[in-house]
Parts: structure tokens; C-alpha cells; sequence
């Protein structure tokens, strides 16, 4: 059992926001396009990690759909973009959609629990993701004339605009009452019941926040891409990733996502740079042995080793 | 309306290896508890060494699924002692979180091992008797999806007999209904879960043959036969391995019936949505105790 109590980590939420205010200051120090589209993808990941850090991590819901989520955002916000809506409104609108549907389908799914909740919302992700696939099989390409006044820079900031904006989130829902109530229902749902806590609401509010912000990450990742077919934000790799970043770095935790992320980015860029062939099978091999070794992931291990230098 | 007929009888013939590929991971998740969601990846392992076994020792493909089951069921020991033998001994809540994170690295890497193998490219075997067909009041049945079927069947119900009769078979129920209790009687759990996990990869092997057999492979079919597999686990309910067999054989017709009414592409989406309505409306299954 994990001691409860309004998770206050200031320290951590000060040193974030300040590497992130750092990460400002790069499109200034370099103009090498490969730096800022790798420093992107970590932030990109950063954001889907903490979104699905907030239903999984605070609220023990472990949601295996979350893609959908993200390619909702993607679709309505590419869709409304490129028929000239400004791209700030049109990522709204797709957070908004995403919140929409993961609210209407929620209620249904908060029936489940435990595994079978996790199968549900898989099953939901691919619902959507086959429809999609079916419906939209044309490949979505930018016009022209976005493509040729199209700035890295501008897509850079605002991925470490969302990055910053999650990372506040889950800081300011740990510290809050509601943020205690979501970890009190992770613990034990029937307990946190009888203490007065309202499960489904929480839940919903749990799943409503995450969401949204996967909405907003998936309207980047449509700002960002030049072309993509409209079915691979809804891949379940996004879902997978996000899962992989969290449980890789601490789940539940405001830090451990961050951490995971980059840690995550980097061992699969490099892996993929230095062992092209053999790169997924030895990534998977090292996940599986971080697993068994770390199961609190990278926050657990730094706790220990400060343990063992206090000593 | 023989068109239909045609169709139905397709989606029949494929639900028996739906069956198949959810029997083992029916049993994996009833006894052990864990969710292996690599098991579509075992089922494709096992397609591949059937291909194998028939492209390098020249072997009938029926004949190549003696010679896979037991490889499979010594796969399936091994990844007990180096993965999923660690995961148990977690408490429930955590073992479907570790398990979903064992199962995802392990998809990975062998979906990177199938392609580094056998490329990516879809293959199945091509049988001397593939294309031989029964016609039945103007239906065709395709001799060896009919086989197929039949095995997938005798295989079921292999297991099922084992469950009910064989000792070990009792002690494997006993620790699925409650394993403190089991232990308090002197039933080796970890034995148990052994078994369990053995026989649930060696099913996953079978299931891989009899597929590339009737259907195609490639390293990718993974995810896909997980959800199916899933599917009928969800549609059928734990605790019943001939339960779990007409989930699939349902999920087969339901597929085959919708795709003739709304069109091919939405096959898969009709059988998503009942799994997500019987989830929601009867959360233990068709035939759940």
C-alpha cells in the first residue's frame, strides 16, 4: 500500500518547467532541422506520457484506447486546418471532440474493471481505428502553399508550449483535493467509495482531462507532419508508447513520465542509428529486462540509490 | 441467399481457429491471472515454424503440427522460467499491469525477430490438396479449412478433457477458482501455473499452424489475432474451454454476416462492437461462471 497524500513535488515541477524554459533558447543555438525535429519528438512524447499518466497513474485506470484520443485530436484538427480555420482554434476543437467522445464512451466503460476495462478500451481504439482506416484511406497531404511557408521553429514551440501545459496539469492535479481522490480510488475503489470519495465522477474527470490533452497532442502531431495516412494517429503504437514512457519512468508520478520519455526517445534513436536491423528486438529485450529489474521504474531507482548514499 | 450461406459457412470454418487461438489465452488469464498480450505474436511464431518445419524437412503440414505442438508447449515453459514466472508472483492488480508490459516488450521483439527471419512478406503453405473442394447443395467447403476445424475442435476438447480428468488438469481449476485455497490443500500453485502457461502456448502453436495452413502469416498478423483472441475470451467467458470454442465459431459468423451486409471493410468493427456490448451488458461472458 503507497502512502496517500496530496503529492506536492515542486521541486521536480521548478526543475521541468525550467529545463523546458531552457529548451526555448534552441532554435536560437542551432539551425540543424535533425536537433530540433528529435528535441520535438521527446516533447510530443513528454505530453502523451503525462495525458496518459493522469487516467492510468492517478487514477489506476489502465486505458489501452488512448490512441483514439490522439487521432480524433489529429483528425478534426488537420480537417479544420486545412480548411482555414487558425491552427490554435482548430487544435481546441480537437481537444474538445477527443473530451467529447471519451465522456459519451466513459460511462459505458467505467462499468469495467481492472483487465476487463483495459480489453474494452482496446477493443475501442480499434473500433475507431479500422472505421477510420476504411472511411479515410487517402493519404492527408499539406496544400502548397502551407508546405512552402511550413517553419520547424514555429511547430517546436508549440510542442514545448503543450509540454509545459501537461507537465502544470498533473503538477497541479497532484496537489489538489481531486487529484487525492483519483489516487484513493487507484488504491482501493470500494474503500475510497465508503470514505465519500464519488468514483464515477472522478474517473470521468480523470479521463476527461487525459484525453484532452491527448486531443491537443494529437492536433500537433497534425500541425507537425506533412503527410500521413488519417488511420496512423489511431495506430495502437501510440498507446503503447505512451504506456511503455510512463511505466519506464514511474508511473503515477509527475517526473517519471518525463524521465521515461527521454530515456525512451533516446534508446530508440539510438538503437535504431547504431543497430538498424536488430533495433526493435534489443529494445524490446532491454524493456522487458527494466521491467523485471526496475518495477517502479527510473523514480524508484533513483529513490534507492539515494537511499543508499544517505546511508 | 447461397451467397450468404457461403459466407456463413467461411465465417464458421475460421471461428473454430478464433476458438483455438482464445482457448489458450482463455487459460493463461483464468489461471494465471496475467494478461499475455503476446499471444497473437506465439500464434504467429507458430505459423512460422510450421512453415518451416514443411519448407526445410519437406514434411505434410498436418503432420508438421505434431512436431510444433511440443515445441511450443517447451517455448511456452521457457518464457514461464525467464518472464512470466517472475510476474505472478505479484498481486493481481499488479500482475495485469506487469504482464501488459512483458507482453508488449515481448510482441515487440518477436514481431523484430519474425521480420529478421522470414522478412515481411505474407506466406502460408501451399498444400498438394489445398485447393480441393466438397460441394454440398451447392455450397463449397474447402477440404482443408474443414480439417482445420475439426482439429481445432479435437485439440478443445483434448484440453477440456484434460481440465476434467486429468490430476494435474483438477489441480489447474482448482488454482484458477482460488489459489490461497488451492495452496491450503497442498496443490503446487507454481506448478499449476506452469501447466497452464505450457498449454496455452502449445494451443497458441497449434492454432499458428493450423492458420498458415487455411490462411496467410506475416510478422505482423500479431496484434491482430490478440484482439480476436480477446474477442471470444470476453465473448465466451473464463472457465470453459468448449464455452470458449462457440464464442469463436460465434465471432466467425458474426463477422462473415456483417461483412456480406455492410461490406468487407467493416468485418472487423461489427465484431468489436458486440464484444464491446457483451462486455458492457455481461461482463462474465456467454457461457462465464
Amino acid at each position: 500500500m503507497r502512502r496517500l497524500g496530496k503529492r506536492r513535488e515542486p521541486g521536480w515541477a521548478a526543475a521541468i518547467l525550467g529545463a523546458l524554459a531552457a529548451l526555448a533558447l534552441l532554435p536560437l543555438a542551432t539551425r540543424r532541422d535533425d536537433v530540433l525535429n528529435f528535441v520535438f519528438l521527446i516533447l510530443l512524447s513528454i505530453t502523451l506520457a503525462e495525458s496518459w499518466n493522469i487516467v492510468a497513474g492517478y487514477a489506476g485506470q489502465v486505458n489501452l484506447g488512448h490512441a483514439a484520443f490522439f487521432g480524433l485530436g489529429a483528425l478534426v484538427a488537420r480537417t479544420l486546418w486545412i480548411e482555414g480555420t487558425p491552427i490554435v482554434l482548430a487544435m481546441g476543437a480537437g481537444a474538445l471532440v477527443a473530451t467529447a467522445f471519451a465522456l459519451a464512451i466513459g460511462v459505458a466503460a467505467f462499468r469495467l474493471h481492472g483487465a476487463y476495462f483495459a480489453i474494452g478500451t482496446l477493443a475501442l481504439g480499434e473500433i475507431l481505428r479500422t472505421t477510420v482506416s476504411n472511411v479515410l484511406s487517402d493519404i492527408s497531404t499539406l496544400p502548397t502553399a502551407t508546405i512552402g511557408a511550413y517553419r520547424l521553429s514555429h511547430r517546436y514551440y508549440f510542442a514545448l508550449g503543450l509540454a509545459a501545459v501537461s507537465v502544470v496539469a498533473v503538477a497541479a492535479l497532484g496537489a489538489s483535493r481531486i487529484g487525492l481522490g483519483m489516487q484513493a480510488i487507484r488504491e482501493d475503489e470500494e474503500a475510497a467509495e465508503a470514505s465519500g470519495v464519488g468514483a464515477l465522477r472522478l474517473k470521468l474527470t480523470a479521463l476527461a482531462l487525459s484525453t484532452g490533452l491527448a486531443g491537443l497532442a494529437g492536433g500537433l502531431f497534425a500541425y507537425y507532419h506533412i503527410s500521413y495516412y488519417p488511420s496512423h494517429p489511431f495506430s495502437p503504437h501510440w498507446t503503447f508508447d505512451a504506456l511503455l514512457m510512463t511505466f519506464i519512468g514511474g508511473v503515477g508520478t509527475l517526473h517519471g513520465p518525463v524521465l521515461g520519455a527521454v530515456l525512451y526517445v533516446f534508446l530508440k534513436e539510438y538503437l535504431a542509428l547504431h543497430w538498424v536491423d536488430f533495433h526493435l528486438l534489443i529494445f524490446g529485450a532491454l524493456f522487458i529486462a527494466i521491467v523485471l529489474l526496475l518495477p517502479g521504474g527510473l523514480v524508484q531507482a533513483v529513490e534507492r540509490a539515494r537511499r543508499l548514499l544517505a546511508r | 441467399m447461397s451467397a450468404l450461406a457461403q459466407q456463413l459457412l467461411l465465417g464458421l470454418l475460421i471461428g473454430g481457429l478464433y476458438g483455438l487461438a482464445a482457448a489458450g489465452l482463455s487459460l493463461v488469464f483464468g489461471v494465471l491471472k496475467v494478461l499475455n498480450v503476446a499471444h497473437g505474436e506465439l500464434i504467429m511464431l507458430g505459423g512460422y515454424g510450421a512453415f518451416w518445419l514443411v519448407a526445410l524437412l519437406d514434411l505434410d503440414p498436418f503432420a508438421a503440427l505434431l512436431l510444433v505442438l511440443p515445441l511450443a508447449l517447451a517455448l511456452g515453459l521457457g518464457l514461464y522460467w525467464g518472464l512470466f514466472g517472475f510476474v505472478v508472483r505479484a498481486d493481481e492488480e499488479t500482475r495485469i499491469k506487469n504482464s501488459l508490459l512483458i507482453g508488449f516488450g515481448l510482441a515487440l521483439a518477436l514481431h523484430a525477430l519474425a521480420v529478421r527471419l522470414w522478412t515481411a512478406d505474407e506466406r502460408s503453405i501451399v498444400t498438394p490438396y489445398g485447393g480441393a473442394v466438397i460441394s454440398v447443395d451447392g455450397l463449397s467447403i474447402p477440404v482443408v479449412r474443414l480439417l482445420s476445424l475439426a482439429l481445432a475442435f479435437a485439440l478443445i476438447g483434448g484440453v477440456h478433457l484434460l481440465l476434467a480428468h486429468w490430476r494435474w488438469g483438477k489441480a489447474i481449476r482448482a488454482t484458477a477458482e482460488d489459489w490461497q485455497a488451492a495452496l491450503l490443500t497442498g496443490i503446487d500453485v507454481r506448478r499449476a501455473y506452469l501447466l497452464a502457461f505450457a498449454i496455452g502456448t502449445g494451443l497458441a502453436g497449434a492454432a499458428g499452424t493450423l492458420v498458415s495452413i487455411g490462411y496467410s502469416i506475416s510478422p505482423s498478423i500479431g496484434l491482430e489475432w490478440t484482439l480476436k483472441a480477446l474477442i471470444v475470451v470476453v465473448l465466451a467467458g473464463l472457465g470453459s474451454m468448449l464455452g470458449t470454442f462457440v464464442g469463436g465459431l460465434v465471432l466467425g459468423v458474426a463477422e462473415a454476416a456483417s461483412a456480406s451486409v455492410f461490406g468487407g471493410p467493416y468485418r472487423e468493427v461489427v465484431g468489436l462492437v458486440l464484444f464491446v456490448v457483451v462486455l458492457v451488458v455481461r461482463p462474465r461472458g456467454l457461457f462465464g461462471r
